[in-house]
């Protein structure tokens, strides 16, 4: 524990979680941490979160192509993504909230910060919100996002994404990650992407497209199963076992 | 057993804050005027390994209410809830990486069945150049059973000042001061739950 080396430093189990430097991704060089995180014990504190209370109060908007508030339909290919919200023992995640956000279909953000000469669509803002059904069950309509340039290293692109925010039942099942697109050759080339350390688990970031979900005459399906750490059986004492 | 692998996380990145900090999510106001407790502001900064501020990051806090109590269904009690307190806040970070919440400072929660724990706030941080957000927690430096605290006492001794929040009085108001040191001189201590 006392040598540590660049890239050592991983929240979470290190064959799934990216370490927080990975050089090739240049903003992880001045924010992530030089330090070990430390080993505490579980309490209270983290076994509960505020999954289960902001759900209850937070509205739904699940609907990103006409959700502008304008009357009109964003351009682009119109898509279904659906999947569970699973634990990591496979039991499904009732009630959980799922915040999503994204670019366009011609790879741009509604955001200030955004400024590369891809055209807005003024009946797109790329923000959805849902809760997942008894059955861990999600579904946004949206358009497929462009793949969008940034200034990581030269030609630069990110391949499509959807930004997935969601908090499962306690802290530790906090997570904010991506969903990819099948097929793009943009994967080899991103340093975000192949920040996740095995291909495995990259795969799992990865939907698929699901011909059961297309509908006719309307939108293309995919499916992308999310997994979050469950609820752990008692304070402290769980840890104490381990040890 | 453990039969499915965990997805992975990624960054936040830079243009979430018109989704995660909409305006009628809960954001960095707790309190209501009838929530029991102590006022408290919870102020700071967010700084890389620079000193430099980070200001697209994104700080989220939860809580137990004012008698130690969550609400969440794996809190069973005995401690009442407070029906105007959620114990959630977001707060994005401005041009000085500065983030700010308007709370009050929670009771103690046990630890176990001997045991309690100092009043304290889960931390959660997010940012473009985290590959995933970062787990701390604030204590209050001013309260005396920080001293006897397991998680506290759990942190090397001298990484343990990076988690203690300044109490100053600012006319009527209480602020804590907590500043995140992401990465050098002054890291934060982060934890791996």
């Amino acid at each position: 524990m006392n040598h540590i080396t660049i890239g050592d430093i991983v929240r979470g189990d290190r064959e799934v979680f990216p370490p927080y430097l990975y050089e090739a991704y240049q903003s992880t060089r001045r924010r992530a941490p030089r330090l070990p995180l430390i080993e505490v014990p579980l309490t209270l504190s983290e076994l509960t979160g505020p999954g289960p209370a902001i759900s209850a109060l937070t509205p739904e908007d699940a609907d990103l192509t006409r959700n502008a508030g304008t009357g009109g339909e964003a351009i682009g290919q119109r898509i279904i993504v659906t999947g569970r919200v699973l634990d990591d023992r496979g039991t499904p995640v009732p009630n959980t909230l799922l915040e999503i956000w994204q670019a366009n279909a011609a790879g741009r953000y509604l955001h200030k910060r955004d400024q590369w000469p891809g055209p807005l669509d003024p009946n797109f803002l790329g923000m959805g919100r849902c809760v997942t059904n008894e059955d861990g069950v999600y579904r946004f309509l949206t358009i497929r996002p462009g793949a969008y340039p940034w200034h990581d290293h030269p030609n630069a692109w990110r391949p499509a994404h959807i930004h997935f925010s969601l908090f499962g039942s306690s802290m530790r099942s906090r997570l904010v990650t991506q969903m990819y697109f099948p097929d793009d050759p943009l994967h080899a080339l991103d340093p975000v992407f192949n920040s996740v350390p095995t291909a495995q688990t990259r795969k799992l970031l990865i939907a698929a497209y699901d011909h059961g979900i297309t509908e006719p005459e309307w939108a293309l399906g995919y499916r992308w199963d999310i997994v979050v750490c469950g609820p752990s059986a008692t304070p402290f004492e769980s840890r104490e076992g381990k040890q | 057993m453990n039969t499915h692998l965990l997805t992975s996380s990624q960054t936040v990145g830079p243009f979430f804050a018109p989704t995660l900090l909409r305006k009628d999510a809960l954001r960095n106001v707790l309190v209501q005027p009838e929530t029991e407790g102590e006022c408290v502001r919870i102020e700071g900064h967010v700084l890389d390994g620079d000193r430099l501020p980070v200001p697209d990051a994104m700080v989220e806090i939860w809580q137990a209410n004012a008698r130690g109590r969550y609400r969440h269904p794996a809190d069973q009690g005995p401690a009442p809830l407070d029906p105007s307190f959620v114990g959630f806040g977001r707060s994005g970070t401005e041009n000085e990486g500065s983030y700010w919440f308007e709370t009050i400072k929670p009771g103690p929660v046990r630890f176990d069945n001997e045991r309690w724990q100092a009043p304290h706030i889960c931390v959660t941080v997010f940012s473009r150049g985290l590959l995933n957000h970062l787990v701390t927690r604030l204590y209050f430096a001013d309260e005396p059973t920080n001293a006897t605290d397991p998680v506290l006492l759990s942190v090397p001794e001298h990484r343990r000042a990076t988690l203690l929040a300044q109490r100053h009085e600012e006319g009527t108001s209480v602020v804590y001061r907590f500043d995140i040191v992401l990465q050098g001189e002054g890291e934060t201590a982060f934890f791996n739950v």
